[in-house]
């Protein structure tokens, strides 16, 4: 799960990582009297939206003074910020960070991600700030550094040092950053979150220290005990369909091809999706219901990838392996029945009962093309989606 | 031989109380499995199952039901936020196999999982995973028993529904299966492509692998190189998410392309470098594996 940055920064600012003076305003006036409250000066005014770039796509801006403040608010409010991470439709800006504007000596970097091949969280530092940690990985790997940390013990203030040295930081900055490195590593743990990046981290003309911006990722299978985290889920950021399928239980992508697909399990579900486009046609989402479908979930699957007006055809592809074939079949029909559903669809099923499946879709009145084997289904669905 | 379960697997179910492990006890006991005991705390010196014959004994603690049945295999159906726990607890019982069904662990506390076997001589396989099977002997999951058949070829996977597609298309062309493994769609998992290939490489009655990755990570790199440096079998390759968009989830909590790294392109390309054949579409897993078999006489 995502989060703004105010909301990240709120999170950090809790364990004690230094954050500049700030708030977040959805009004013009509102950021005119947060601006007059961080004393009068210069302020910078962040569109907040889920996505990177917002810089680039004027979505972050200076002001000299709280009249300037609300202008520039008012002109961020309500636009649709398009970034290279937002896709050319673009993000609906409904809040804005209205922050004390610092003179900033030097921008770092600070990364924590789970380090999947050592199984461990590695905390990674950069003298490359400002820059996408993926440009620089690409580039300068040796500009990476990185400390991996022992689950049993924590984050050690010897590997603070290490970073904090391996950035140039002086002797004096040494005793913050470690001091604020580990405050980071307490927040990263604490709530489970999948990855806490600071970028830039930046050192002031005052030689403070103090995360610039932020950026919190968290582990969907953790939020059970993060009921806070999980209420600063904001949907607007997600497509809508997405956000109904979720509510089902349903893993549900959506995708800009025309030939929806609903699959048990995500590994097939991928699968599926890909021998779409070996047939010569374009998977419209993913969506996985589950390694046991039943025949409720196949109505929600069916009434989600309906709701997509680009899909032109449906490819249903279930490995009925514990779940019989024919219950599949039957909730695949009921489900057709009750949405009347007018776009040809294709089903493939496989496992055991196949044989009574496949009669209970011939039989049912319905518009079913039955399929053998996944590659026959593909075929199919791709000529029917072009016509 | 086939590796890790056998016929002499005695197979513990934690959580046989629940809906699925006492739906998959009874699989497992059908497909003639020997399902010696159950652990649900609390409900010990009851019996699970028992309108199947004579009912399987629960008990409180895995220590107590390793000691009382001998059994050497644990299989947990224990929910997301408990699993952990008990994955641990079998692992101090000395169980020398864990293979973790469930879906939704938290990584944090996979994190702590591994790091508390890192002490032990327990290798858990999973979680979010299907388990494992060798056909006609044993099967310690929630695969579909009836698709399998006894043979030569071993599957390594970390899918639950696209093995059992693999496995459907082998069996019939007529390639039976040593031992079909499952090891899982999460992140953090116990034991690897390149552990669970080291174990086929060394059993003798496997003559050839299939091994189907996914998108994100970087296990398939890892073990095309431990493929090449180590294994004379025939080993056929296929990577899901040829078509998944970069910075999103596929159902699988690892299965997520970021920053660029982790694409279905990269594995195909280091699995190919390693002289490893990989099926272009997902219909061709059993005939590619085929035609290596055919190759190698």
């Amino acid at each position: 799960m995502k989060i703004h940055e105010y909301q990240a920064k709120q999170i950090l600012s809790r364990f004690g990582v230094a954050v500049p003076r700030g708030e977040v305003a959805a009004k013009r006036e509102e950021a005119r009297a947060v601006a007059e409250k961080l004393g009068g000066g210069t302020v910078v005014v962040k569109a907040q939206i889920h996505a990177g770039g917002r810089g680039k796509g004027g979505g972050v801006k200076l002001a000299h003074n709280p009249a300037e403040a609300e202008t520039i608010a008012g002109q961020i409010l309500g636009m649709t910020l398009v970034t290279h991470q937002t896709g050319p439709e673009g993000r609906l800006v409904k809040h804005v960070l209205i922050e004390e504007g610092l003179d900033v000596a030097r921008e770092l970097y600070l990364g924590l991600v789970i380090d999947r091949a050592s199984g461990r969280p590695v905390f990674m530092a950069s003298t490359e700030g400002g820059v996408e940690i993926e440009v620089v990985a690409a580039e300068h790997p040796e500009k990476i550094l990185k400390e991996f940390i022992d689950p049993a013990v924590g984050f050690q203030a010897f590997q603070a040092r290490k970073l904090a040295f391996g950035l140039g930081l002086d002797a004096a900055q040494v005793n913050q950053a470690v001091k604020f490195f580990r405050a980071l590593y307490q927040a990263f743990e604490a709530t489970d979150a999948s990855l806490a990046e600071i970028n830039p981290f930046v050192v002031t003309k005052d030689g403070r220290l103090l995360a610039l911006d932020a950026k919190m990722n968290f582990d969907d299978n953790a939020l059970f005990r993060h009921p806070d985290i999980r209420g600063l889920r904001d949907l607007d950021e997600e497509d809508p369909l997405e956000v109904k399928a979720s509510q089902f239980s349903l893993n549900y992508i959506r995708l800009d091809g025309n030939v929806g697909c609903m699959v048990n399990g995500a590994g097939l579900a991928m699968s599926t999706m890909d021998i779409i486009q070996y047939a010569g046609g374009r998977p419209a989402n993913f969506l996985d219901v589950g390694g046991g479908a039943n025949e409720e979930q196949v109505k929600h699957g069916f009434e989600i990838i309906l709701s997509d007006p680009n899909v032109r055809a449906v490819l249903i592809n279930i490995f009925g392996g514990i779940m019989r074939c024919d219950i599949v079949a039957s909730g695949v029909v009921a489900a057709a029945k009750s949405l009347g559903i007018k776009i040809p669809v294709v089903v493939r099923l496989e496992g055991t009962n196949v044989e009574l499946g496949q009669k209970i879709l011939r039989e049912s009145g319905l518009n079913f093309t039955v399929a053998t084997g996944m590659k026959d289904a593909a075929e199919k669905v791709v000529v029917l989606a072009k016509n | 031989m086939a590796i890790l379960v056998d016929e002499n697997t005695r197979l513990l179910v934690q959580g046989i109380t629940g809906r699925e492990g006492g739906f998959h006890a009874l699989q497992a006991i059908a497909y003639g499995t020997k399902v010696v005991a159950g652990v649900t705390p609390g409900k010990g010196g009851t019996k699970a199952l028992a309108d199947s014959g004579s009912g399987v004994p629960v008990f409180n603690t895995v220590r107590e039901a390793v000691d009382e049945t001998g059994a050497n295999v644990s299989v947990i159906f224990v929910p997301p936020p408990f699993a952990a726990d008990a994955i641990m607890e079998a692992a101090d019982a000395g169980l020398p196999l864990v293979v973790a069904i469930t879906e939704g662990i938290p990584t944090f506390d996979m994190i702590r999982v591994k790091q508390f076997l890192s002490g032990t001589t327990t290798r858990l396989i999973g979680p979010n995973c299907p388990g494992i099977i060798s056909p006609g002997k044993c099967k310690v999951g929630i695969m579909p028993g009836q698709i399998h058949r006894p043979g030569k070829v071993g599957v390594i996977s970390r899918s639950g529904t696209l093995t059992y597609e693999a496995v459907g298309q082998l069996t019939a062309l007529g390639i039976g299966q040593s031992t079909c493994i499952g090891i899982g769609g999460d992140p953090i998992i116990g034991t690897d492509f390149v552990d669970a290939l080291r174990l086929m490489n060394d059993d003798p009655e496997t003559r050839g692998i299939v091994l189907i990755g996914e998108i994100g990570g970087s296990a398939e790199e890892e073990a095309a190189e431990f493929i090449k440096a180590n294994v004379k079998k025939p080993v056929v390759g296929f990577i899901a998410g040829r078509t998944a968009p970069p910075g999103r989830r596929m159902g699988h909590a690892g299965a997520i392309i970021s920053g660029g790294k982790g694409t279905a392109a990269d594995k195909i390309r280091a699995l190919e470098a390693a002289g490893i054949a990989v099926a272009a579409s997902p219909a061709l897993i059993g005939e590619t594996l085929k035609e290596r078999l055919k190759d190698k006489g």
